[in-house]
C-alpha cells in the first residue's frame, strides 16, 4: 500500500476541500475544538458519544454505526479524511474503527489539527449540512481487533507493543501525565511487551515519520520480529491505534491488531502476569 | 459507561476536586510571548528525564498548562505560532510552577 493511499498532506487537503466525494471528519474526545473552528466543510464525530456504547464497554454495533454515518451524510463510496487534536490519536482510532466496519476509502490527514494550526491554515465555524444517506456497514473485521484472551495467549508468542510512555510502561505512572493518576488497576506492562511509545512514530509537528525511520524504530531499535503477528496496546486503545496505523497502513505488516481493552482492562484482570520496571520481562 | 479516553482535557479550568494535591505532583504554568502576553493554543509537551515524550496539552485562554507527573527531573517544551521554548523543572510533590517564554 502506498503512503498516499492512507495519509494525505495538509496541502492535498487544502486543494480538496470542495472535491465531491471527499468528506472531512474531525474526531476527538473533547469536541469543543471543532465548535471553535474546524477545517471548512468538516463534520465532527465524538469519540465517546458517537463511537462507544453508552452502557457496556464496547463499540457501537454494525447497525448503530450504519445509522450514525447515514445520519451524518457519509456514503459507502465516499473518501473519508479523518483528522483531530491530540496528535491524531482519536482520528487514528476512528480510522481503525472505519476499517473495522469495512469502509473502503479512508485516509488520515498527516499532522492533524496541530500541523494545520501551526501552519496557520484556515479554520471556520460554519457547520456543513449534508444530506442523510443509507449507509451500510460491514460486519466487524476481527483480523484487526485483539480481545483479552488472545492478548494473554500472545505473551512470549507474538510481538506485543506497549505504546504508552516509559513511566506508564514501568508502572511508575498509571495514566498519561496530563491526567490525574488515581486509577483502580495495577501498574506495569504485559510481560514480553516491547516499549515503543507512540510518540516515536511522530515528528514534533504531529506528522508521521518516514517509513525508513519507522522501520529503524520498530525493527532495529525495539526488536520487533517481522515474522510474527503484532498486537499494539496502550491505556485505552487510541494511542495504540496511532501505532497500529504506522505498522499496518504505513509499513504494510499484514497481521497487526489493536487491543482496545488495553491497560485499563489488562491491569484489572485477576490472575494475569504483570511485569514491572523498564525491561520486557519473561512469561 | 464508556471509560474515559486519554485526550488532553481543557487547560483553563480549576483543578478537579478529585485531585489530592498532597499526593499528586502537578507541573503547571503559563506560556507567554516576547511581549509577556499569554499564548492560547500553544502545544506544550512534557519530556521525562531521558528526553522521552510523556504527554502534550494545548494551552487554554490564559496560556495555562498542567501535567500530573511524579517527583523528579522533567523538561517542558512549547511550540506555538510565536515560536518555541524549553524549560527544565525539578519537580516535587504538590504544585510546581513554570513560565515558558516563546520566541523565534
Amino acid at each position: 500500500m502506498a503512503r498516499e493511499d492512507v495519509l494525505v498532506t495538509a496541502d492535498w487537503a487544502e486543494e480538496n476541500l470542495d472535491t465531491p466525494g471527499v468528506v472531512f471528519v474531525e474526531v476527538d474526545e473533547d469536541t469543543s475544538a471543532y465548535d471553535s473552528g474546524h477545517i471548512k466543510g468538516a463534520i465532527k464525530l465524538d469519540w465517546k458519544e458517537d463511537l462507544q456504547d453508552p452502557i457496556r464497554r464496547d463499540f457501537v454495533n454494525q447497525e448503530q454505526f450504519s445509522q450514525l454515518l447515514g445520519e451524518r451524510g457519509i456514503s459507502n463510496d465516499d473518501t473519508v479524511v479523518l483528522y483531530g487534536g491530540n496528535n491524531n490519536w482519536f482520528a487514528a482510532y476512528a480510522y481503525w474503527y472505519f476499517k473495522l466496519y469495512g469502509h473502503q476509502n479512508v485516509k488520515l490527514l498527516d499532522g492533524g489539527r496541530k500541523k494545520w494550526e501551526l501552519d496557520a491554515r484556515e479554520l471556520v465555524t460554519d457547520k456543513p449540512k449534508r444530506e442523510a444517506t443509507a449507509y451500510v456497514a460491514k460486519p466487524q473485521d476481527d483480523s484487526i481487533r485483539a480481545l483479552r484472551d488472545e492478548v494473554v495467549a500472545a505473551i512470549d508468542a507474538k510481538n506485543l507493543i506497549d505504546v504508552r510512555s516509559p513511566d506508564e510502561y514501568a508502572g511508575r505512572l498509571l495514566a498519561p501525565a496530563h491526567l490525574p493518576q488515581e486509577q483502580s488497576q495495577r501498574g506495569g506492562h504485559i510481560p514480553t511487551a516491547l516499549s515503543v511509545p507512540w510518540s516515536k512514530a511522530a515528528n514534533e509537528d504531529g506528522t508521521f515519520k518516514s517509513n525508513e525511520e519507522l522501520r529503524e524504530i520498530y525493527v532495529q531499535e525495539a526488536g520487533l520480529d517481522e515474522s510474527k503477528p503484532t498486537i499494539a496496546y496502550c491505556r485505552i486503545g487510541e494511542r495504540s491505534s496511532h501505532t497500529w496505523f504506522a505498522l499496518r497502513e504505513l509499513l504494510g505488516y499484514e497481521d497487526v491488531k489493536n487491543y482496545d481493552g488495553s491497560w485499563t482492562e489488562y491491569g484489572s484482570l485477576v490472575g494475569v502476569p504483570i511485569a514491572l520496571g523498564d525491561e520486557p520481562g519473561t512469561k | 459507561m464508556a471509560a474515559d479516553g486519554c485526550g488532553a482535557p481543557a487547560q483553563d479550568t480549576a483543578l478537579p476536586a478529585s485531585v489530592d494535591i498532597e499526593k499528586e505532583t502537578v507541573l503547571t504554568g503559563t506560556v507567554v510571548n516576547e511581549e509577556g502576553e499569554s499564548v492560547q493554543g500553544a502545544y506544550v509537551r512534557l519530556l521525562d528525564g531521558s528526553g522521552e515524550f510523556t504527554a502534550e496539552v494545548v494551552t487554554g485562554e490564559n496560556g495555562q498548562f498542567r501535567f500530573f507527573a511524579a517527583p523528579g527531573a522533567w523538561t517542558l517544551r512549547a511550540l506555538s505560532r510565536f515560536g518555541d521554548a524549553t524549560g527544565e523543572v525539578e519537580a516535587s510533590l504538590g504544585l510546581n510552577e513554570t513560565k515558558l517564554s516563546v520566541s523565534r
